[in-house]
């Protein structure tokens, strides 16, 4: 085989993997991706990745379960959550969290081991915290 | 002093412009005198930033409240050590922090190329002044680390509790050396194609600066996982988080800069590749430090929104557009000096590695951002998990550790069939015994992939052994050392090659250490009351009784309140004792009850880990403390003002009450295999890396006689 022709095909086979590598990327992420959504927006038949604030005065521990309510982060409708596994250090009343999870019966049925608590930062402002 | 902090960092900013101006100005017009001017002005500027960092440092020490940022992040109860560190724990004091370590590296690279490379430095000193004066801006117009306030309340917020670890006060450092490390051959990666001096130049004066970056970065990463497993209390050391990858991106292309300069240094290939991948890891190094602060992502580091993103985000674009538009506009000066001449060479086996790395670095890239991708495209914010990552990285990172073990025992040029069968030999037929025994002896195979991963780190490792024991024979017979002093004297006297051998051993190991533990462990989550047990990975563990202890806690985070558990554990006729507790913080939150808020603040898990070669226990436990909330509540109701000796004896008395008559407590137990050899992995891939970035004699002796050749064709050519 001559060089230009060589160098060709190294050329085509380079692109060749790095078009599977990107459609490999976009198929498996589209396929495998939760959707995020406040809790005013789950519906139930439909898994979710809810985030919003938990509602004061809403967490009780029930043995190994634990059971609070989630509003959206900018408004006042909430749903009751309904979780069990491990419990991250900062889960408190008013912060955010993530839990992926299906609605049943009107209550939000969450994967083991799912819930994520947004830590109060290392970068927040006590400034901004206070004024809102 | 917080006027004088202020002052520097304004004068700073000026210094910085100067600078670039200075160098600018005196490279177009040929005045070298307007060159060294701007060089000694990124030296003011890092006196400038030390001074600022000092002024800032001292208040923390001295806790001085009327700095805005000292009563935010500190308080007077902050043990010291976490005081000293709380600077940077801060989003003002951490920009300091990054614009001082970048002054002081540029100052560093400008004055070890003072006499060299004396077309390409004013070029970099304005890249360095200009990255310099953003940061300066940032600070100066919107972030200031010395705002006061005006009444000095009377307690400072604290430290965050979860970064009271020691881990994750030197992990922020380490990172930003790393970032700051990589913007030294990018400003001269820029200079050298503005001058079309595209050689191995600019290379060679920036190559360790790019090592030392490389093994910072890694270090910090390392330590941030290291954080993440003993603090964070759910038992992970990686979670694919936005802010990990944020450190990993730049890393990966990083590494692959780090090889892929070798092969323009040696055959004068690859020379695009090379300035594009200096430019990616400098933007990706920009964008690990906007991320952390932007907010954009969730993340479970979410970093409270910020009043810079803005300002990030145009700096971010307009070096991907001055760069990208740099290397397009210098394409004909970087041709290729030569060719491939086989794909079976050290150099196109380094491309392929290259190839390999830059992959991985984009499917994170693509995960990191896929949120914000899939709500370009489709109009709903999506996310995928660690699932998802470790589908697509699992094949990729066995490539590269494969390749590990190929791509420097091949020559350069090409390689022949019998010299590859002769190098091949012995590592394949090690690998091949590796396999055997494994599915002889363990359940490996229940894991295709960590098989796999197995056989390719005793592929890798055995690489490595015989290369050194190749070298070190060839020592013994020529010289007739013995075995020890041969192979001290064969990484002494080659250090860049065996010192990267080290590191390609070290990351073995670490893989190693990710294979086993990610797909072996075993993990239990269980509620026990004192005198039950459970039982994990042959492990009898049993809740002896509750502990419940106040102030001074055993690693010296400052907590006041530490409730945990004492467990005995027996495995094969031994025995010991595991100690997790959990630390709570008081909450500032003036709504809170007098006793309450004792309780109602931050809470951390201190995980106790019997560490071992074999495998890790980690235990973390979760006191239920629901049982004390109503004589918490009723102490809030009695005893609504009391003086702090009277609440310090209630919170004695609930602690008490705890340790003798404990709820059933929530306990999580993981077993581990060989998760210390990530550990161990890394220490020896930095100390390879410290090998190979030490200077030697002989490397000074040549940048002395290049400098005296320079000046000798300069003498020539004016002749």
């Amino acid at each position: 085989m001559d060089p230009s022709r060589k160098r060709k095909l190294r050329l085509v086979i380079f692109l060749a993997a790095a078009l599977l590598l990107a459609t490999a990327l976009v198929y498996t992420s589209f396929s495998a991706s939760t959707e995020a959504s406040k809790p005013s927006e789950v519906q139930p038949g439909q898994s979710y990745e809810m985030t919003g604030k938990v509602v004061n005065d809403s967490i009780e521990r029930d043995g190994d379960e634990l059971r609070f309510r989630v509003r959206d982060r900018d408004g006042t409708e909430s749903v009751a959550v309904l979780y069990s596994g491990v419990v991250p250090d900062p889960f408190r009343e008013g912060r955010e969290v993530i839990v992926e999870g299906e609605l049943k019966k009107g209550t939000f049925v969450a994967e083991r081991d799912s819930l994520v608590t947004k830590c109060p930062s290392k970068f927040t402002k006590e400034k901004e915290g206070q004024s809102s | 002093m917080a006027g004088v902090g202020s002052a520097c960092l304004t004068i700073g900013l000026f210094a910085a412009l100067y600078a670039a101006g200075a160098s600018v100005y005196g490279a177009l017009n040929r005045r070298r005198e307007w060159v060294s001017s701007g060089r000694r002005a990124i030296y003011c500027l890092a006196a400038l930033c030390l001074v600022a960092f000092a002024i800032l440092e001292a208040a923390f020490l001295r806790t001085d409240l009327s700095f805005a940022l000292v009563a935010e992040g500190s308080s007077t109860d902050t043990p010291t050590f976490y005081k000293v560190t709380a600077l940077w724990a801060t989003q003002d004091g951490s920009l300091l922090l990054w614009a001082t370590l970048l002054s002081l590296f540029s100052s560093a690279v400008l004055f070890l190329t003072r006499r060299t490379l004396r077309d390409i430095a004013p070029w970099a000193t304005a890249v360095l002044g200009v990255v310099a004066a953003f940061f300066l801006l940032l600070m100066v117009g919107w972030e200031n680390p010395f705002g006061t306030l005006a009444v000095a309340p009377q307690e400072g917020a604290g430290l965050n509790p979860l970064l009271r670890h020691p881990a994750m006060m030197i992990h922020p450092p380490m990172l930003y050396t790393g970032y700051v490390g990589f913007s030294i051959p990018f400003a001269f990666a820029v200079g050298a194609l503005i001058t079309r001096r595209t050689g191995a130049d600019w290379i060679r004066a920036t190559r360790r600066f790019a090592l030392v970056a490389w093994t910072f970065l890694g270090t910090g990463i390392m330590l941030g996982a290291l954080w993440s497993y003993t603090e964070l209390g759910w038992g992970g050391y990686w979670a694919w988080d936005p802010v990990e990858n944020a450190s990993l991106m730049p890393w990966l292309v990083g590494t692959a800069f780090i090889h892929s300069i070798m092969v323009q240094e040696k055959r004068g290939l690859l020379k695009v590749w090379n300035v594009s991948l200096i430019c990616a890891t400098f933007v990706l190094a920009l964008l690990g430090t906007f991320l952390v602060r932007s907010g954009i992502l969730e993340s479970i580091h979410a970093f409270g929104a910020s009043t810079i993103g803005v300002q990030f985000l145009l700096f971010i674009a307009t070096v991907i557009a001055a760069s990208a538009a740099l290397i397009l506009w210098r394409l004909p000066d970087l041709r290729s000096e030569a060719k491939l001449d086989s794909l079976v060479s050290r150099e196109a086996f380094f491309l392929l590695n290259n190839l390999v790395l830059v992959g991985l670095c984009l499917v994170i890239l693509w995960g990191t951002f896929f949120p914000l991708i899939s709500e370009a495209l489709t109009g709903t914010e999506e996310s995928v998990g660690p699932p998802w990552f470790n589908r697509l990285t699992t094949p990729l990172a066995l490539a590269l550790v494969l390749l590990t073990g190929i791509g420097p025992v091949l020559a350069w040029r090409k390689v022949t069939p019998s010299a590859l069968r002769r190098i091949l030999l012995v590592p394949v037929a090690a690998t091949l015994a590796a396999l055997a025994g494994l599915l002889a002896f363990t359940n490996a195979a229940d894991s295709p992939a960590s098989l796999a991963m197995f056989c390719f780190v005793a592929f890798v490792l055995t690489v490595v052994a015989q290369e050194f024991w190749r070298g070190a024979s060839a020592r013994r017979t020529m010289t007739g050392e013995a075995w020890p002093r041969a192979l001290a004297r064969l990484l002494g006297r080659n250090r860049r090659r065996y010192g990267g051998y080290l590191v390609h051993a070290g990351i073995a190991v670490l893989f190693l250490g990710v294979a086993a533990s990610s797909a072996f462990l075993e993990q239990r989550d269980v509620r026990l009351s004192p005198g039950d047990s459970f039982e994990i990975d042959g492990y009898q563990v049993t809740y002896r009784e509750a502990t419940a202890r106040l102030g001074g806690d055993s690693s010296g985070t400052g907590a006041p309140i530490a409730f945990g558990a004492v467990l005995d554990v027996r495995k094969d006729g031994k025995h010991f004792t595991l100690r997790p507790s959990r630390n709570f913080y008081s909450s500032a939150d003036p709504s809170l009850g007098t006793i309450s808020r004792f309780f109602e603040g931050e809470a951390t898990s201190e995980v106790d880990v019997r560490w071992g070669l074999r495998k890790d226990l980690w235990l973390a436990v979760r006191p239920d403390i629901s049982a004390l909330e109503k004589p918490i509540a009723e102490a809030d109701a009695n005893f609504a003002d009391t003086p702090g000796d009277v609440q310090a004896l209630i919170i004695a008395a609930l602690a008490e009450r705890y340790r003798n008559d404990p709820p059933p407590a929530a306990f999580r137990a993981i077993a581990s295999p060989l998760v210390a050899w990530i550990w161990i992995g890394g220490a020896i891939a930095v100390l390879g890396a410290l090998v190979a970035m030490w200077p030697t004699p002989e490397a000074r002796l040549r940048r002395v006689r290049a400098i005296y050749s320079a000046r000798l064709g300069k003498e020539l050519s004016r002749a």
